[in-house]
């Protein structure tokens, strides 16, 4: 459905609307506030830190802006027609010159793709942003404005990531949302592993964003444009600037891929994302796992037809199998960690892997459904993981929590955790199964290298995933009543006088919003229900009116192995691959549960047994431990890379210290000084010897011109 | 006959005048410096300065004469000028000097040392 020649460019934020015309056309510049709310709040963020605020006053103020962003929002998708529209909102970077020009405006490019995304960043936002509001509550009068304003420059960053109509506008926004992202995860600075986890979050983002401006600098030169209608256009008409070579076009998907790898966390570059979550948890709700990682999928959505231009397609296998790989690698790890965070962490690595899997196999939709879904159960997952970690004084460990379901005023959380889990497992008729099935049936319907390994491996990793899950929920929340608290006692907690630990149950809010996302999670499964005669329902009505599914069309009808056309129909166990995954995925996530029933619930001693005796035989000790140990990833990295640039910086270090400082600037210094020392004794301080030394200077000048003048050297 | 003769004349007198200038003008800068890196007295020292200034001055009227450009002349002016107003600073400087030390010796002023 290419849509982009029809997109009409609004110059003046209100369109003249004739006489008499009964459909009048809102003034879409309204949703402007969209950005401008969240930058007013980090505003009075900022006052109220000032002011040395000791009230919840931050939270309402950034709870109330984000809802009026989602207001705002939600206005626009009622108020959005198919074609989409670019809403000027103000201008920005205006050049032009004899034969071109550069613009790039703060201006919105409203389609579905970009509403669909902006509904559940902005509406996840305000939610995650009231549960905030009591999760942070022991640093009242601390940290609680910084962590407020670090929530608006991220929902602004990320808005205007999402909203951009320009790559220019995405780059900053893309950029502000590394920089919130650094400032929530290293919001405890004392902690110095949370220091650690912020610079490398930043630092590995840093690896991607080199690839996202070095494509947007490729775009403008082959295109001669970085805004989207203009570049679809240009794309679709085959037109290219003079001065592009064709390796720029070509390079431009990869360049895409690396930063969309790095901000969504996929091999090589998924290190930081376990690790960011040392920042509180609604962040790693938020940012790492509902919204901000999602923006890689966003990206190579929204530039899809960049990945079309060639015949072979290889830039999209490529996502397809790193997608694939990342999904089982981060899912093996999540398997043997303790930490219910991290494996919820490795779990967000997992499914992104998913997404990227559905883009690369030419589902856009199973992506952005995956996306849309995944940001509801995640999100209720990693809040019901706060409010443990937040009741329990900072316990994560899953072998020190256990029974929670029976202690009084955690029956929302562990149920909400339920929903969470059967999504992410993918039990069938939850969102999750749906979504993820849309991806996983791609892998046995689309030609490709491997592409039907890749698919098998898939499934089993999402066996992998309902296994994992369901370890956590079956420690944690069923079992024997059990728990230690953790470590973290912040002040406030009750009954430590007595040595008897109370574990305080998440109040209203938190209870609320847990409640609210976890219903969402299981309500997010309704739109594939939705119909409108295109199979999916709504979300694949939204993505294929949008450039994400421009050209798609044309490329499935060669690439799928008679998909939807007389012929050989990929086949799935001699079924229809479409039913055959409703069944295969099914019972690969039920396998999953059951068996992590059997070693995490029922016979717990068992699990620990089996682990012994997987590491009593040597054939077959190095896979439990290389899980337990992220595959040595973090150790690999350091050892060709941290540490040669350890050693390289001391070694440069040591040679400016040595040769440029003490050698060349020292010496120089010291030079003057030594032909000071040494014509010392000419200088008496008398006047009258200073005469004779000038006399008898001029008098050498003169002569020595004289004598030049002499043998005609000057004249 | 007689106009050219007179002409060369003329060239032959000026001619002579020049070195003859030139020489009287060398020769007072001589003195001057000779003065001035003799004598310890700072006003005298101060005289043998402008003693100096007014060889560079007849020089500059001698060749203003010589090449007949008025420059040198208007240039006199100027160094005379200038020569008054420095002449006022550095009679004011000996003043001050000599309230320091109570002497006009240059040889008690050494601080430029080290």
């Amino acid at each position: 459905m290419p849509a982009l020649s029809m997109l009409t460019k609004v110059a003046q934020a209100s369109p003249p609307v004739p006489v008499g015309d009964v459909h009048v056309l809102p003034d879409l510049s309204w949703a402007g506030l969209i950005l401008w709310l969240p930058l007013l709040s980090l505003a009075l963020c900022g006052l109220c830190a000032a002011f040395k605020c000791r009230t919840k006053l931050p939270a309402w103020i950034t709870v109330a802006s984000l809802a009026g962003s989602f207001v705002t929002a939600l206005w626009l998708y009622l108020n959005y027609e198919p074609p989409g529209d670019v809403i000027m909102i103000a201008q920005w970077i205006n050049l032009s010159w004899v034969g071109g020009g550069f613009d790039a405006n703060i201006s919105f490019y409203v389609d579905s793709l970009s509403l669909l995304w902006i509904l559940f960043v902005t509406g996840l936002g305000t939610l995650i942003a009231f549960y905030a509001s009591e999760y942070m509550e022991p640093d009242l009068g601390k940290g609680y404005c910084r962590f407020f304003a670090g929530v608006s420059v991220f929902l602004f960053a990320m808005s205007a990531l999402v909203l951009a109509d320009n790559l220019l506008l995405l780059y900053l926004g893309w950029e502000g949302v590394g920089f919130a992202s650094y400032w929530l995860i290293g919001y405890y600075y004392t902690k110095p592993e949370a220091v650690a986890a912020a610079k490398k979050a930043f630092i590995v983002n840093r690896i991607g964003d080199l690839g996202l401006a070095l494509a947007i600098y490729l775009c403008w030169t082959s295109f001669g444009t970085v805004q989207y209608d203009e570049l679809m256009t240009a794309i679709e008409a085959g037109q290219y600037q003079v001065m592009t070579e064709d390796w720029f076009v070509a390079a431009i998907p990869w360049l895409l891929m690396l930063a969309a790898f790095g901000k969504s966390a996929q091999l090589p570059l998924y290190v930081w994302l376990p690790d960011a979550m040392e920042g509180p948890t609604p962040v790693s709700a938020l940012i790492h796992a509902a919204t901000m990682v999602t923006a890689g999928v966003y990206l190579l959505a929204r530039l899809y037809p960049m990945f079309l231009l060639g015949d072979d397609h290889l830039a999209l296998h490529v996502v397809a199998w790193v997608g694939g790989l990342t999904a089982l690698l981060a899912a093996t790890i999540g398997m043997a960690q303790y930490d219910i965070k991290r494996i919820m962490a490795y779990s967000t690595v997992s499914q992104l892997g998913f997404m990227f899997m559905g883009i690369g196999l030419l589902t856009t939709y199973g992506a952005a459904y995956h996306v849309f879904t995944h940001a509801f159960f995640k999100a209720v997952l990693f809040l019901t993981c706060g409010a443990i970690m937040h009741g329990f004084a900072g316990q994560l460990d899953l072998r020190k929590l256990s029974g929670l379901r029976k202690i009084k005023g955690w029956k929302i959380t562990c149920y909400a955790m339920l929903i969470g889990c059967l999504c992410l497992a993918g039990f069938p008729f939850t969102s999750g199964y749906f979504s993820k099935d849309a991806i996983l049936v791609e892998a046995f319907v689309t030609q490709g290298p491997g592409f039907e390994v890749l698919g098998w491996i898939a499934l089993f990793t999402a066996g992998l995933t309902a296994y994992y899950t369901f370890r956590v929920w079956f420690r944690v929340c069923a079992g024997p009543v059990q728990f230690e608290p953790g470590d973290d006692h912040h002040g406030d907690d009750h009954g430590h006088d007595d040595g008897q630990f109370q574990p305080h149950a998440p109040r209203f809010a938190m209870n609320s919003v847990m409640a609210i996302i976890a219903v969402g999670a299981l309500a997010a499964a309704i739109p594939y229900f939705m119909d409108s005669g295109v199979k999916g329902g709504w979300i694949a009505d939204m993505v294929n009116d949008s450039t994400a599914a421009d050209g798609i069309p044309a490329v499935r009808a060669a690439a799928h192995t008679g998909h939807d056309h007389s012929g050989h129909h990929g086949s799935l166990l001699g079924m229809d691959p479409h039913v055959a995954m409703y069944y295969l995925s099914g019972a690969v996530g039920f396998i999953g549960i059951v068996i992590a029933a059997w070693l995490h619930l029922f016979r717990r001693e068992d699990a620990d047994a089996l682990r012994r005796a997987l590491l009593r035989r040597p054939a077959i000790a190095w896979l439990p431990r290389a899980m337990e140990h992220k595959w040595y990833v973090d150790e690999f990295y350091h050892a060709t890379l941290r540490a040669p640039l350890w050693v390289a910086s001391h070694v440069l270090h040591g040679f400016d210290r040595i040769v440029i400082d003490m050698i060349l600037v020292g010496g120089i210094a010291q030079l003057p000084r030594g032909v000071a020392r040494w014509m010392q004794p000419l200088v008496t301080g008398s006047v009258q010897s200073s005469a004779v030394a000038m006399a008898g200077g001029a008098v050498l000048l003169i002569f020595v011109v004289l004598l030049f003048m002499q043998y005609g050297v000057l004249n | 006959m007689s106009a050219a003769l007179d002409m060369l004349l003329a060239q032959a007198m000026v001619e002579a005048d020049l070195a003859r200038f030139l020489v009287l003008s060398g020769l007072l800068l001589a003195v001057g410096l000779a003065g001035f890196l003799t004598r310890r007295n700072l006003i005298v020292m101060f005289l043998c300065t402008e003693l100096m200034f007014q060889a560079a001055v007849i020089a500059f009227v001698a060749c203003g004469r010589w090449y007949w450009d008025f420059s040198g002349q208007v240039f006199v002016i100027f160094v005379l000028t200038i020569a008054a107003a420095e002449a006022a600073l550095a009679l004011a400087l000996v003043v001050l000097l000599y309230r320091r030390r109570g002497t006009l010796d240059a040889e008690t002023w050494t601080e430029l040392h080290e």
